[in-house]
This record gives C-alpha cells, structure tokens and sequence, in this order.
C-alpha cells in the first residue's frame, strides 16, 4: 500500500472539519455568502465529474438540471402555496424532475461523442433557458419570487452553508464510491475506448445513462437550494452558461476524473470569483479572469493541478530511490520475464 | 458432426465503392487454432470487424455452432463466449493493468450492489492468475499505458481470457513484437489450446502461423482462395500467386 492510503482519509477530514467550523468562525455577511456559493459548487462539481470526469463526455448542459431542480422547486412552491422552512423540503423532488429530465437529455445526447456531445449538450440547455424565458408557468423573463424567509440577519446564510456542505460531503462520498466500484470501472473504461469497453460485455448506453441521472440529480438538488438561496428564478441566473463554464473549469482545473480535483478547484476558484466581482464592482473583469484561468489551464496543466502534482511527487520519489521511473519502458526491451515451464497452465479454465 | 464453433457463410462488405469482402466463407472447428491469412488489404480484419459486431456486412450470414448472429452486437457476441484482440492492441490506457482485468469480469458476478468494489477476491486472484500466466503481473498495479507494445498484446490476450470465452480471436498478436516475446505468446496460445480453448488467428508471420495452426484460410481480394492445413496451404500454387503474384496493394487501410 502507498503511503497515500493513510495521509487521503485524513487530509478529507481536515477539510471537513474546517468547512463545518467556517461560518462559526467567520461570521461577516459577504464571507458567509460566497461560503454558500462555494459549497454550492463544490457539490455541482463533484456531481459534474461523477458523468463528465469519469466517463469522458464532457457536458456543458448541466445548468438544465442545475435550472430544473430550481424551476421545480419555485413552481412548486408556489402552487402548494409554501413558506418558509417547508419550501425545503421540496428539493428532493426537484432532483427526481432533474434526474427524469437526464433521460431524454441522454437520449438524444449520448447518440453523439467527443466534441458533437459537448455542442449538442450546449443546444440542449439553451433550449431550456429559451423555454424558461417564454413559458407562462415558468413565469417567462420575470420569473418566480421565492417566499421570504424571516430568519435572523446574522445567521440568515447558515441553514445554506450546512444543507449545501452535507450534501457535497455525501456527493464526494458517493464519487469515491463510484470511482472504485465496477460502475465507476465500466465508466473509465468508456472514457478511454467506449468501442472496446461494448465489445468486453459493457452495456455502454446504459452505464452512461445511469451516470447522467446521478449526476442531474445532485445538480437539481443543488439547483433548487440556489433558487431559494437567491430568493428569485429568473431565466438568466438559473439556465446560466457561466454555471456550466465554471463548474467544467473546477474540474478541469484540479484535475478532471479524480475524487479531489473538482473540489479543490471548486474551493479555489469560486471564492476567488465571487471575491473579485464584489471587490472590483466589475463583473466583466472577473470574467475575462475566469475565461484566462481556462486557457492557463488547458495550456499548461491539462491534466489537472491534482494529478499532474502527484506525478511530480512520485517522479521525485523515484529519482531519490535512485531507480529509473516505472513508466519508462524502454521499447523492444524483452520486458516480460520468461516463464518458469509448466506454470501457468491451469489458468485457462 | 458437429457445428463449427463460428462460421460464415459468403460475407460481403463493402465500405463505398471499396469490396473488402466478396465471398468469405470460413469454418472454425471447436479445439482448434484456426489461421487466417492474407496479403495486406485482402479483408482479414474486416472479416474480423464482421464477425464480432463491429461491422455490419452487406450480404451473407455468421453463426456460431448452430446460432445465428449476423450483425449481432459486440456485447452479444463477447456474451456468446467469442473474445477478440486488435490489431493495434486496444487496451484501457488510464486504467491500471489490474482494472483493465476487471472491465470484462461482469458477467461472472451476477447481480449485486452496484457501488461495491469492483472485483472481489476472487475476482482479482483469477485476473492475477491470468496476468502471471501471460507474463505481465509485475505490472498489475502500474497503468496500462506504462506498457510496452508487446506487453499491450499480452494484457488483451489476459483480459479477453478473463471471461473464460470458448474462442478467442486474436488480430495479429505477433505484429511489432519482438522475437522472443513472439515464441512466449506462441507458447501461452499452445498452452490453453491444450486446456481446450479455440483460436481464430490473424498474422503476417508466416512462421508463426504455420507453427501453431492446425489449419488455415487464405483470403484474397475479399475471397476465400484456399483452406487446409499448413503444409498444403504453404504450397498451393493459389496461395503463392496471391502473395507473390503481380500489382499488390501494399496498404492495409483498415487497421
């Protein structure tokens, strides 16, 4: 075993630890809001990445699900007449309409691959913001107000922070899980060759599909806490490019397929886009940062901070071993060790 | 007697105005290891491509013993226990050597928790078994693309065996290998022939198809053109001609 095995669970409970103390510690408005906001997208990222990071199909369409979570939420709310706390407790069905939304976005999404899949996933979304514009029980460019919530000031932010944070702890829980797990398996062997993986008995559609669903549910679960969050479904904030751009940047950013990655980036990358909007009183700034943070990113570290870090660690390691690095194969090299006779022969059964 | 493990029967394909396939009628007889060879572009891998699914041909039908799975999906074909290589390996690179094992192992497991661990122990001591056998263990925790080529073909040798299929069709599996990897694979091929498995073998090298094959087919133009064993087909003034024979396409377009 790496040394890893034992220094990962405790660097995850550290982290922990400090996300559930935050709003006690620091208690200034601006500060616990954007502790909302990052948490938000701490657990949309790591959504994100369960289906785009593991299986490969890179989805700029997750605000639909991110929308429809939200939409549900406030349509609901408003016909049942809701306020206050039990608005929450319609979140849950706005993930289950999110997830039933995945299927006909899969459907139609998953007939294409690579770089179709992202445009298709993009026309996708902007015809649920195009819908969410123009429908009358979405309440069309005005949109819905949420139910005032009468809480104290102070701690008006708290509730968010914590229902957001237990559910990013539970969606990275369930990211490792996966990732480990024979589905999570099937996923990775999509990303890298989805004709290989079918020919080796993989039921490729319905393993992506399932992925999908997963992960729209997180979002909408998510999607419908920022509504209230907000206080307002408007079409511009809640089907909103820049939710998609940020949440693929996160992941792309720490390292796209990897349970950490899309989390530190979260954690990184959305206060210090919130901090500057607020800060700077200029929203186009912080967003030509954003977009030259995504080319840094693809140009320099492509693979991710995470594992492009992990392998200069262990490159290090090896050179102080003093051994060549296991990768270095040198080609035509009789790498395979001749086998002792007769071993070997029962294992055809 | 009794019905070949996988047949075709008079497959065409055509890709445009290209015939990769005009009559290809093959037999492939249980236990035993089957040759199939060709001059470059003669349609050996797109008969391939057809039989496991990854084509769909034009005209004629294939079966295995006496089931019919023309244009059958690779899923149901891997699932009928016919197990197939590429030519240019196609391994899972960023996946480890050990969990390339485990993509194929589903079918073994039945239904479950679907958020287990992939592959239990018994899993993992069944690949390992396989992946000792095929020389590569040592290797089992690096990733795949850390391999070398002929340690590549190995690892797909390993993983399609993981299912136990009764054929195993392998697409040049001593191309761009070096000599003495090419005897240990000849070696492990002879080995689980003995244990009762089948092969179907596609392969440039001629020293190595007639050492190991009982019997093999010659495809020419899409055509079958010859079929028996190694010491008439090596001979056959038919055989010789197509590789010896004039205006020779020297591509091979599909690989």
């Amino acid at each position: 075993m790496k040394p890893q095995a034992l220094w990962q669970p405790g660097v995850a409970l550290l982290v922990l630890v400090v996300a559930a103390i935050f709003p006690l510690v620091i208690t200034t408005g601006l500060w616990t809001q954007i502790g909302v906001e990052t948490m938000i997208f701490v657990g949309a990222a790591a959504a994100w990445n369960i289906f785009s990071g593991f299986s490969g199909y890179i989805s700029l369409g997750h605000a639909v699900f991110y929308g429809t979570g939200a939409y549900t939420v406030a349509i609901l709310a408003q016909h049942w007449h809701l306020s206050g706390d039990a608005v929450f407790w319609l979140m849950p069905l706005g993930a289950v309409t999110a997830a039933v939304v995945a299927i006909p976005f899969g459907l139609v999404a998953l007939q294409a691959r690579r770089h179709t899949f992202v445009v298709v996933t993009i026309a996708i979304f902007f015809i649920f913001q195009l819908m969410a514009s123009n429908f009358s029980f979405t309440g069309g460019s005005s949109g819905i107000i949420a139910p005032v919530l009468n809480w104290d000031a102070a701690t008006f932010n708290n509730p968010f922070y914590y229902i957001a944070l237990i559910i990013s702890a539970v969606t990275i829980g369930l990211a490792w899980l996966i990732r480990g797990s024979r589905f999570g398996l099937q996923l990775r062997a999509i990303r890298d060759d989805e004709d290989r993986a079918r020919g080796l008995g993989v039921k490729t559609f319905r393993v992506k599909l399932s992925a999908l669903m997963i992960s729209a549910f997180i979002t909408g679960l998510l999607g419908g806490l920022f509504y209230y969050f907000i206080g307002q479904a408007v079409p511009q904030f809640i089907f909103d490019p820049l939710f998609d751009l940020s949440v693929a940047l996160m992941a792309f950013f720490g390292g796209l397929g990897t349970v950490a990655g899309p989390v530190l980036g979260a954690l990184i990358i959305e206060p210090a886009q919130q901090y500057l909007t607020v800060q700077i009183t200029n929203d186009y700034l912080s967003l030509i940062l954003l977009g030259a943070l995504f080319l840094a990113v693809i140009l320099l570290v492509p693979r991710g901070v995470i594992p492009t870090l992990s392998e200069m660690i262990s490159q290090r390691r090896s050179r102080q071993a003093g051994r060549p690095m296991a990768a270095v194969v040198p080609p035509g090299a009789p790498a395979v060790p001749q086998p002792a006779a007769g071993r070997g022969k029962e294992a055809g059964r | 007697m009794s019905a070949a493990l996988l047949r075709t029967e008079h497959v065409a394909k055509a890709f445009g105005g290209v015939q990769a396939l005009t009559d290809a009628s093959l037999e492939v007889t249980e236990g035993s290891i089957t040759g199939l060879i060709g001059p470059n572009g003669s349609g050996k891998t797109t008969l391939f491509n057809v039989m496991t699914g990854y084509e769909r041909l034009d005209a004629g039908n294939v079966y295995s013993r006496d089931q019919k799975i023309t244009n059958a999906s690779p899923q149901k074909v891997f699932g009928l226990g016919i197990g197939r290589t590429f030519q240019l390996s196609r391994i899972f690179p960023r996946l480890t050597v050990m969990e390339n094992m485990l993509v194929a192992g589903q079918h073994r497991s039945g239904v479950r928790n679907p958020l287990a661990r992939a592959g239990g122990p018994a899993d993992r001591r069944h690949a390992m078994e396989l992946l000792e056998f095929t020389g590569i263990a040592g290797h089992a925790s690096a990733l795949a693309e850390t391999l070398s080529y002929g340690q590549r073909k190995l690892l797909e040798l390993a993983y399609v065996l993981v299912t136990d299929p009764a054929l195993v069709l392998l697409d040049e599996p001593a191309g761009g290998v070096n000599p003495s990897l090419i005897n240990h694979i000849a070696a492990r091929i002879r080995d689980l022939n003995r244990a009762g498995k089948t092969f179907l073998i596609v392969e440039h090298n001629m020293d190595f198809v007639m050492g190991l094959c009982d019997r093999v087919t010659v495809l020419d133009y899409g055509t079958v053109i010859a079929s028996g064993p190694p010491e008439l087909i090596r001979d056959d003034p038919r055989v010789l001609d197509a590789y010896l024979g004039t205006d020779e396409e020297d591509e091979d377009v599909r690989s």
